[in-house]
């Protein structure tokens, strides 16, 4: 029984080792494992390389993928020290099973994103219906364009695009370009982009995509310390900040 | 002809890079809900758009199309090696990139946004031009090479004759064109059909104005994979159809 064991965590270390900066600090760094959803790769990468500058003993390897993809990893007993996910629902699932306290870190929520300058005039979301005004938003069979209506919904305005994307990439193309002048986009789309600018959108609140982490519990039960110190640095207002500047709203 | 026998493994290879795709797509139609997906109204609204816009397309094609082929086969030495190559970039452009150029000449900050006071862009013109701009190389092509078939003979008779050039023209040179022109025309309508990128980045995406059956079906695709692949069905039904009338046995191809 010993053996098989024992090989199978010197594999981890080495499978660890392998990932490590060749940098080393001095001691023995412990490593970190963290498990982000995709659409977190650039804040997280800045929020790890903070905290790996405070934490000079700590090595932290990130990695992304699709939410349910990781959630599953984390189920099926991947190692790993903390999960963010893009949404609830799948937090919940590991949650559920580990019991383990997910805290909201991030909010992301509809905006209205409009060319440089915004030719348009656009003031808000009763605007958006003035005569003349091309506005275009997702469709409505996709997430975004469903997050579109329920918040028109929520506002009472009816809103005509003369174009329903795929997606927010083809929507905010044509902001862009100033083919419209003003599109429906997450704030972090807007963020990413060039050449527009942001208008609010009211009761844009009335569909809010929560971003939930939490610091996994190792086979002694408890989360490691360094586990917990990484949520709190996400929580923490320098990582509030980094958040803030990539389009992400306060939880 | 017969090739070497060793040319029949690579054939089959050939053959199966395009079969496979096929069955693959056939294989996800749910054939149960087959109808009820093509007739969805959402896939009929496509549906109808597309064979609109590409039927005032093809014509277009052949109005300017036919011109152009002539132009092509009139000029001389280096001048219509490189026009030609202008001419048939539709052809070999990326859909994408199609769709910025027309942005950037058609729309509203592009070369003729003032001119047309606004822009061309979210309109069903704009599906048009977008199916105009990458099937008119097909007609182009066809007539050039047609006319450089031909002696010219019949229409110097004509001309001793007393006939105009523009009665030559329709009474002598077009009739003898008549395959080429139909083939021409066939291919550039089934071109039409299937123009997807250009449009999603030119024209947009509203049921009804520029929806076309492709876009139709990239948005399908994410909420109704069935509808997708059956209307993806019907569209390389039309496709194999139109060339199949194209390429037919006894045409002079």
């Amino acid at each position: 029984m010993r053996a098989p064991r024992f090989a199978a965590v010197g594999a981890a270390a080495l499978a660890l080792a392998a990932c490590a900066p060749t940098a080393l600090p001095e001691g023995r760094p412990e490593t970190l494992t963290v498990l982000a959803a995709s659409s977190l790769a650039e804040v997280m990468t800045t929020i790890v390389s903070d905290f790996e500058a405070d934490h000079p003993d700590v090595n932290v390897a990130v990695s992304f993928a699709g939410s349910s993809t990781l959630a599953s990893q984390v189920l099926e007993g991947a190692p790993a020290d903390v999960l963010a996910t893009a949404d609830e629902a799948t937090m919940a699932t590991v949650s559920d099973e580990l019991e383990i306290e997910p805290q909201i870190f991030a909010t992301n929520t509809l905006t209205i994103a409009v060319p440089a300058g915004n030719p348009g005039g656009i003031t808000g979301v009763d605007s958006l219906s003035d005569a003349g005004v091309v506005l275009v938003t997702c469709a409505p069979q996709v997430p975004c364009g469903a997050a579109t209506a329920l918040v028109a919904e929520a506002s009472g305005a009816t809103l005509s695009p003369v174009s329903e994307e795929s997606n927010v990439t083809d929507v905010l193309g044509k902001v862009a370009s100033g083919e419209a002048d003003a599109g429906i986009v997450y704030a972090t789309d807007l963020a990413r982009a060039d050449g527009v600018e942001e208008v609010a959108l009211e009761h844009a609140d009335a569909v809010v995509n929560r971003y939930p982490i939490a610091a996994l519990p190792h086979a002694s039960g408890s989360p490691s310390q360094h586990a917990r110190e990484f949520v709190a640095a996400v929580l923490s207002s320098e990582g509030r900040a980094v958040l803030a500047a990539a389009g992400f709203g306060a939880p | 002809m017969i090739g070497p026998r060793w040319l029949v493994p690579l054939a089959v290879a050939g053959a199966l890079v395009v079969l496979l795709p096929l069955a693959g797509l056939v294989s996800r139609v749910g054939w149960s809900e087959f109808g009820t997906s093509v007739t969805a109204p959402a896939s009929l609204e496509a549906l109808a758009l597309s064979l609109r816009t590409a039927t005032i397309a093809t014509l277009l094609v052949i109005v300017l199309g036919i011109p152009l082929g002539f132009a092509l086969r009139a000029m001389r030495g280096p001048w219509r090696a490189l026009v030609r190559a202008i001419v048939l970039v539709p052809l070999v452009l990326p859909p994408v990139v199609g769709g910025l150029a027309l942005l950037y000449a058609f729309g509203r900050r592009g070369l003729l946004g003032d001119a047309l006071g606004g822009s061309l862009a979210f309109t069903t013109a704009a599906v048009v031009l977008a199916q105009t701009f990458v099937a008119l190389p097909f007609m182009v092509v066809s007539v050039e090479s047609a006319l450089a078939q031909r002696s010219g003979r019949h229409e110097a008779v004509a001309g001793t004759l007393g006939a105009s050039r523009t009665r030559i023209l329709f009474r002598v040179t077009l009739p003898a064109l008549g395959p080429a022109l139909a083939t021409g025309a066939v291919l550039a309508f089934a071109r039409a059909l299937g123009e997807f990128g250009a449009t999603l980045t030119f024209a947009g995406s509203l049921a009804g104005v520029t929806r076309t059956a492709p876009l139709e079906i990239y948005l399908a695709r994410e909420t109704d994979p069935a509808q997708a692949a059956a209307l993806s069905l019907v569209l390389v039904a039309l496709a194999v159809a139109v060339v199949a009338i194209a390429y037919r046995p006894g045409s002079r191809r």
